[in-house]
């Protein structure tokens, strides 16, 4: 378990982070969503330590992170960048020595890591004849050429083409799957839609919600439904606590309010006709993150 | 921090610094630039000794026939004044040495003194000096060093420290700039201490630094012997053993400032503009040196001024012009010197290190520490 514990930062008189709390459970997939400015670099920087927090506390269960936990964390920066004129394997497995491993360690691991990214052939090319997407691809060998102990990636998927995403979709399941705490940042929601499991929102600099996904959708849910009836949805207008979303013809979207509880919507709509679909609205990532940002 | 993590965090240094240093000595050893140029400069150390001895002609070697008594003490006289003495049995022989172009001159025993002089083309006056009766001379200025050499010798010494300091200075700081322009420097400072980066920067380059100078005083040797200047070597022995502790201390002391000119840029382009002052504390020692040997004044300050003394002092020396202690001052005072930079400049190296947006100013490195 990776905590975030009330931590501050500014820059000069700009404070960027105010009282940042949240966790990353071991096992998930952590999704940290913000638009840009919103603080996430900082605070993913505070946690490698890259960056000092002004104040706040980082515990890796439940102890104040070491350098030594933080040398077998693994990091990839929002710039990307590696040396050029090194060899793919090379470069591997010197970044995996830093990160405390054996040679022999860090050749087998970088092996098996270049065997699954299909970088294998590559291995003996310089960064810089490589081609963009195998270049990305060799980013993320970078971030876990060690077998981290957790994953922090700033903005993984940005620039990626969609067959890289997908490679490395499944790579850091697999890693999450391993029990390893994965946080990333990304501003496209879509994206993180499908693919965490826990979501931390921020703006700001402040922490505007955090937990799994799953509850934060039924939180957020509010009291919206979505209500489908034989012939013309129409009469719900007329029902006090009831305001209409959306309504075309048969279908309807309300939102529920003050004495207007769902089981009297839907008593009072099967009294008029036949009721073909109710259910709760769930909202999406991309809504939820407009409603508490706004 | 407690003092656990103090310690976790210096065991931690140096087997980073270790791998770091690794990777900056494999990847200037395979730099085609970097050997190519390397090769050059022994080359043209090589021949800088051995071309001017060898016109210069050296001690003449001289075959001497030890047949009889007056060509036995020729022989004597010869080793005396310094030529490098063949003893042959007859005359036949010596004649035949200097035919093949073995040796610079033949002793033979059919002269009016009881030997004879034999050369190819020229008298060699040398040898006809030395077994000459000369009327007592007395020098009134004598002085202890061929001037020539007195004045070569300087000028190699601030040569070469210049060379080697700038070509691995300036390695050091493109190999930091570099790290920052293609911003692996960020993935490396989140697994190892910031210092163990510069500490591994400056061991490597000073391996490499160190072993040119080692591999230039080997050529060196083996051009003064290929040469036959060995007087030469004695002469400026004592002043390469001195050299090469003031070499170290002084090429340490400069890292610090590479490195911070390094990192206060963020790309390599913009290297020059930071490297400048650098570049100048490097620069003006070795002008003053190369043209004030001369001066005895002017060399003793510059012998204790730290940029000046990796040169000065062992040129002091040379001349014969320093005390016995007064090295060991000079080296303690650098020491301290080198000492003093390298805190200096690892604390504005980790205060430029992560700003990678166009220039930091040197005081808000001393202020913004990077963690």
């Amino acid at each position: 378990m990776l905590s975030v514990s009330a931590v501050n930062r500014a820059f000069g008189d700009r404070q960027v982070l105010h009282d940042v709390s949240f966790t990353i459970a071991p096992g998930r997939m952590t999704g940290f969503v913000g638009v840009n400015g919103a603080g996430k670099t900082t605070t993913m920087r505070i946690i490698l330590g890259v960056l000092a927090a002004d104040s706040g506390t980082v515990t890796w269960h439940d102890r104040p992170l070491t350098r030594a936990d933080r040398q077998a964390f693994g990091y990839m920066p929002e710039e990307r960048g590696l040396y050029p004129k090194m060899r793919l394997r090379e470069q591997l497995v010197y970044l995996g020595r830093l990160h405390g491993m054996s040679a022999a360690d860090a050749g087998r691991s970088c092996d098996l890591l270049l065997d699954r990214l299909g970088l294998t052939e590559r291995a003996g090319d310089l960064l810089d004849t490589l081609s963009l997407g195998n270049q990305q691809r060799a980013q993320i060998a970078a971030a876990l050429v060690h077998e981290p102990s957790a994953l922090v990636l700033d903005e993984p998927f940005s620039g990626l083409d969609p067959l890289a995403v997908d490679v490395i979709v499944a790579v850091l399941r697999e890693q999450a799957a391993r029990g390893v705490p994965v946080l990333f940042s990304s501003h496209q929601l879509d994206v993180l839609e499908r693919l965490c499991d826990d979501v931390v929102i921020i703006d700001g600099g402040r922490i505007r919600a955090a937990g799994s996904r799953d509850e934060l959708r039924r939180t957020h849910a509010g009291h919206r439904v979505e209500l489908v009836v034989e012939t013309d949805a129409g009469w719900l207008r007329d029902l006090p606590g009831v305001e209409i979303v959306d309504l075309d013809g048969a279908r309807a979207v309300v939102e529920l309010s003050g004495a207007a509880d769902d089981q009297w919507v839907l008593r009072q709509a099967l009294d008029r006709e036949p009721v073909r679909v109710f259910r709760p609205v769930v909202p999406s990532l991309a809504e939820i993150f407009r409603e508490v940002t706004r | 921090m407690s003092s656990t993590l103090a310690r976790t965090a210096e065991t931690r240094l140096w087997p980073a610094a270790r791998l770091v240093a690794g990777r900056e000595m494999r990847v200037k050893l395979r730099d085609k630039t970097f050997l190519f140029g390397t090769v050059f400069y022994l080359v043209f150390t090589l021949g800088s000794i051995v071309v001017p001895t060898l016109l210069g002609g050296g001690p003449d070697s001289v075959a001497v026939a030890t047949r009889t008594d007056a060509g036995r003490a020729a022989a004597d006289k010869l080793v005396d004044t310094g030529h490098e003495v063949r003893r042959v049995p007859d005359d036949a022989a010596a004649e035949r040495l200097v035919r093949d172009g073995d040796v610079d001159a033949a002793v033979v025993g059919d002269g009016p003194d009881g030997v004879k002089v034999q050369a190819m083309r020229e008298a060699p006056t040398d040898v006809v000096e030395a077994l000459s009766v000369q009327p007592e001379v007395q020098l009134l200025d004598p002085d202890a060093i061929d001037p020539v050499l007195a004045a070569l010798v300087p000028l190699a010494f601030a040569l070469i420290f210049l060379l080697t300091t700038i070509t691995f200075g300036v390695q050091i700081a493109q190999s930091i700039t570099e790290e920052k322009q293609t911003r692996i420097v960020e993935i490396l400072v989140a697994a190892v201490p910031v210092r163990a980066l510069l500490v591994g920067k400056i061991l490597a380059n000073s391996l490499l630094a160190l072993g040119q100078i080692v591999l230039t005083a080997l050529v060196a040797v083996v051009g003064t012997q290929v040469a036959h200047a060995t007087t030469l070597l004695t002469l400026i022995g004592p002043a390469i053993g001195w050299f090469v502790p003031f070499f170290v201390v002084g090429f340490v002391m400069l890292a610090a400032l590479w490195a911070v000119a390094g990192a206060l840029v963020s790309r390599i382009e913009d290297l020059a503009s930071s490297a400048g002052p650098v570049q100048l504390l490097v620069m003006l020692p070795f002008f003053l040196v190369a043209f004030l040997s001369q001066n005895e004044t002017a060399l003793t300050v510059l012998s204790y001024v730290p940029f000046a003394a990796p040169t000065a002092m062992p040129v002091r020396l040379f001349l014969g012009q320093a005390q016995p202690w007064e090295p060991v001052l000079a080296l303690v005072l650098l020491l301290a010197t080198a000492v003093a930079f390298l805190l200096v400049g690892a604390r504005l190296y980790e205060g430029s290190l992560l700003r990678t947006s166009g220039r930091t100013k040197l005081a808000v490195a001393w202020r913004h520490r990077a963690r």
